[in-house]
């Protein structure tokens, strides 16, 4: 299959930077259009983290499904209020015949999600499933658990593929998406070490473009970026060092994050979490679902919608902000979703004990006016430099 | 004994004796609390009171505290002291009443509740686990989440003796043997099965006693209100889980419910329309939003929250005493699974509901604070609409905050909605035959 995004290649960086944001932003998803016209079928999986690995053995598409900044005229009359937007959002992707999947798959991550399998089950034809990631991974059984899951995840992706998916092709799949990971933890050190030379707006497109396309094209995309970027010759400004939280799921507007980059250095955060889920390489020899489902349990991120004995929200934040070594935090919530919320009350406490300086604020994926909040976060950061 | 008499003993009984085993229930909190006993703190899908009254815990539902403090109208005091702590208007009402308590030291207009020196989650509800890790950082005590994987996808539950099942119940057993150590290293009592064993066998007696008494309100008229009277009953259900009071409880109900079934003894409401609920109760206004649907005569004979508020004792699953562990790990996935089913793929189960019990109206009640139970019900209704033809009314509230209910909005619409109904009903005779 030829490549779904080629208009990068052969480009310089800026112009580069410019198509992935072009294609992150499109509210149409061209290359999902574009792989379903070759022939190629599409899983599309909710937010947080999915095993993609499995479908990518398939040879089907893992498309990440995390909403839009679109009318949800449809969706709307599906959903009661007081919901986030991207439950809406997303749903009316399909609805509207934006994006058509030959299977989707929602995670219970939260309570509104959790409906997700139900609604849109009763809206489309293909199937519709939930995957119950353990939400007791300290049982001594998650682990074994979760392998029977996946295999039950490499059933379904078989009939959809309409051929086996054996354990060489699913090993394949994790090397291709060890790469991936590779590259992903060579973004975000760039990021942390040299922040001048990526602000958080760009290294997000760069990150978001991996759930848009194959791997194998994600791969390409940042082993030719990655040098460019490390490269650039750009001022290293007096901007202080921040942190991100709140990226888990519905995702702040790009010119959001770009209005963040105009006064911070973003050094670290949890946007499209997900994708980074799993933060080392997943051995390829060995049963491979085992293999993911241990990598899953014990070589993984943190978010606010996984319970984890070992992973406290309070100590899992200061540990970032430590790594990152930033000076304050950046907290922000979606509207309406719940987690985002509770976890605010966990975040602002935490950094109160140790006297770090913080910013708080809502947002939502369709919010297109930033000019208060930047007048807000440039006093939070002139009050940090003055202070 | 006359039938008067006998009536007079049975009648109402359930009621009352609810109410009455409710008032002890807190009693026994607040001396628990008073002697500093720490409780096992747990939610009404998937409790586990089976197992903890094994090792003696007073148990904590906090759901029903928070309830409680709607129902007694002291509920917005706790809610702006958690929101003057930084939760938001936007989450989950229970949570911030919770919250206040335990900012107050256990203080609740029922009497006071104990610490917490354990917590149980299932993931029934992803608003429990959240709760549960704020009683970790305030309290330093430990949470289990006890992790039950519910269906799939509409109509694939798995069945039991199939392979995907014997994998889920195979995860849950696992996870209760390490409960069980986890109860015996917080209570310093040895886990006793023959004990086990008995208070799986009151639960027994409950699980049986609820279905019969669901299946009870088919009777015309209906034997009890399934938003006010089953409110009651399920609170005994979920509180006594268990215990021998429970099993006492559900097998008088269960003759009540017999007596005045066969003697065509009704609710104090003249019944003309036979409702069935789907949602979470507005408890800011209980007995007020009742009576909007009883002056039309109005009767709600069953609801969703009677079966995932019950965790799925509504199934009627009997324990298998012979193996004892074994058996309350299926009853707790089927269980639990069921309360997620009534939940999220709910339209074949209404349906079956309607004919069950001859209704006549459907009444959606989505509620701000519970994603959970309200996200799908706009696509419910639409979904149900499409295959039965009966009339709804989707009224949104809460069951907190009364800053979200309006009442007279609330009565406009249901006054319209009976009128409705009565409309149907005459274009229905006077249409040729």
């Amino acid at each position: 299959m030829s490549a779904i995004f080629a208009e990068w290649r052969g480009q310089s960086l800026e112009e580069t930077l410019y198509h992935c944001r072009e294609l992150v932003e499109d509210t149409d998803f061209p290359t999902i259009r574009r792989w379903r016209e070759s022939g190629g079928k599409v899983v599309g999986h909710f937010q947080v983290y999915f095993p993609e690995e499995i479908a990518h053995a398939g040879g089907l598409l893992p498309f990440k499904v995390r909403g839009a900044p679109i009318e949800p005229t449809q969706a709307d009359s599906r959903f009661g209020s007081y919901l986030c937007s991207i439950i809406k959002t997303s749903l009316e992707l399909a609805l509207s015949g934006r994006v058509q999947l030959e299977l989707f798959v929602t995670h219970p991550i939260c309570d509104a999600a959790r409906n997700l399998a139900g609604v849109w089950g009763r809206n489309v034809s293909y199937p519709c499933r939930i995957l119950y990631l353990p939400q007791n991974p300290n049982s001594g059984y998650a682990a074994h658990y979760l392998r029977d899951e996946y295999d039950r995840v490499r059933r379904l992706c078989e009939e959809i593929a309409g051929r086996p998916i054996t354990d060489d092709d699913l090993r394949r799949s994790i090397a291709v998406f060890n790469e991936n990971r590779a590259l992903l933890r060579r973004l975000y050190a760039l990021k942390r070490e040299r922040p001048w030379l990526l602000p958080v707006d760009e290294a997000y497109v760069l990150l978001a473009v991996g759930g848009l396309v194959p791997r194998e094209e994600h791969n390409d995309l940042l082993r030719t970026v990655l040098p460019l970027l490390e490269g650039r010759s750009l001022p290293r400004r007096d901007k202080i060092r921040v942190i991100l939280e709140g990226g888990f799921c519905e995702q702040p507007p790009l010119d959001l994050l770009r209005a963040i980059a105009r006064s911070c250095y973003v050094v670290d955060d949890d946007l499209l979490i997900g994708l980074r889920w799993l933060v080392s390489d997943v051995p390829v020899d060995g049963d491979p679902l085992q293999a993911l489902a241990t990598s899953y349990i014990d070589r993984s991120e943190h978010s606010p919608v996984q319970h984890d004995l070992t992973k406290p929200k309070d100590r899992m934040l200061l540990e970032r902000l430590a790594r990152a070594d930033a000076q304050a935090a950046i907290l922000m919530a979606a509207k309406m979703c719940e987690p985002g919320l509770e976890e605010l009350v966990v975040h602002t406490r935490a950094l109160d004990g140790k006297g770090v300086r913080y910013f708080v604020s809502e947002f939502e994926e369709s919010m297109n006016s930033f000019d208060s909040l930047e007048i807000q976060l440039e006093t939070f950061v002139e009050n940090l430099v003055f202070d | 004994m006359t039938d008067t008499a006998r009536e007079a003993g049975i009648v109402g009984r359930g009621n009352e004796v609810g109410a009455r085993l409710f008032r002890q229930w807190f009693e026994g909190l607040t001396a628990a609390a008073e002697e500093g006993r720490g409780a096992a703190y747990v939610f009404v899908m998937g409790s586990l009171c089976e197992l903890l009254r094994v090792f003696d815990f007073p148990i904590v539902f906090p759901e029903i505290n928070s309830l409680q403090a709607a129902v007694r109208r002291v509920a917005a005091e706790y809610l702006n002291e958690a929101e003057n702590y930084g939760y938001s208007p936007d989450i989950c009402g229970y949570v911030k009443a919770d919250v206040a308590t335990q900012l107050r030291g256990g203080t609740h207009p029922m009497g006071r509740i104990p610490k917490p020196a354990l917590a149980i989650a299932t993931n029934a509800c992803n608003t429990y686990i959240k709760w549960g890790e704020i009683w970790e950082r305030m309290h330093g005590m430990p949470l289990f989440t006890l992790d039950i994987p519910g269906s799939r996808g509409a109509g694939l539950a798995s069945t039991r003796g199939g392979e995907d099942f014997e994998r889920d119940r195979r995860y849950v057993a696992a996870q209760l043997e390490e409960l069980i150590a986890l109860c015996e290293r917080v209570s310093g009592r040895k886990f006793d099965i023959d004990r086990l064993r008995e208070h799986l066998g009151w639960a027994n007696e409950l699980n049986t006693g609820w279905q019969r008494v669901l299946e009870l309100n088919r009777s015309r008229p209906a034997v009890f209100n399934a938003l006010s009277d089953g409110t009651i009953y399920l609170g005994v259900a979920n509180g006594f889980r268990g215990a021998p009071e429970g099993a006492a409880f559900f097998r008088d109900l269960v003759e009540e419910m017999t007596h005045k079934a066969e003697h065509g003894i009704g609710t104090p409401v003249d019944e003309k329309w036979r409702l069935i609920f789907v949602g979470v109760p507005c408890y800011p206004i209980f007995r007020r939003f009742s009576e909007m649907f009883g002056d039309w005569g109005g009767v709600f004979v069953n609801s969703t929250y009677l079966w995932f508020a019950s965790g799925g004792a509504n199934l009627g699953f009997t324990y298998d005493l012979r193996h004892p562990l074994e058996s309350l790990a299926e009853g707790v996935l089927l269980g639990v699974r069921d309360a997620m089913d009534s939940m999220f793929f709910q339209t074949n189960a209404l349906v079956r509901m309607i004919d069950d019990h001859a209704a006549d109206g459907i009444v959606y009640h989505p509620i701000k604070s519970c994603r959970t139970v309200s996200t799908g019900l706009a696509d419910t209704r639409r979904a149900l609409m499409a295959i039965r033809d009966i009339p709804s009314l989707f009224v949104e509230s809460d069951m907190m905050d009364k800053r979200v209910v309006s009442e007279a909005q609330m009565k406009n619409r249901i006054d319209a909605f009976f009128e409705g109904l009565a409309a149907r009903r005459h274009q229905a005779a006077a249409a040729p035959a």
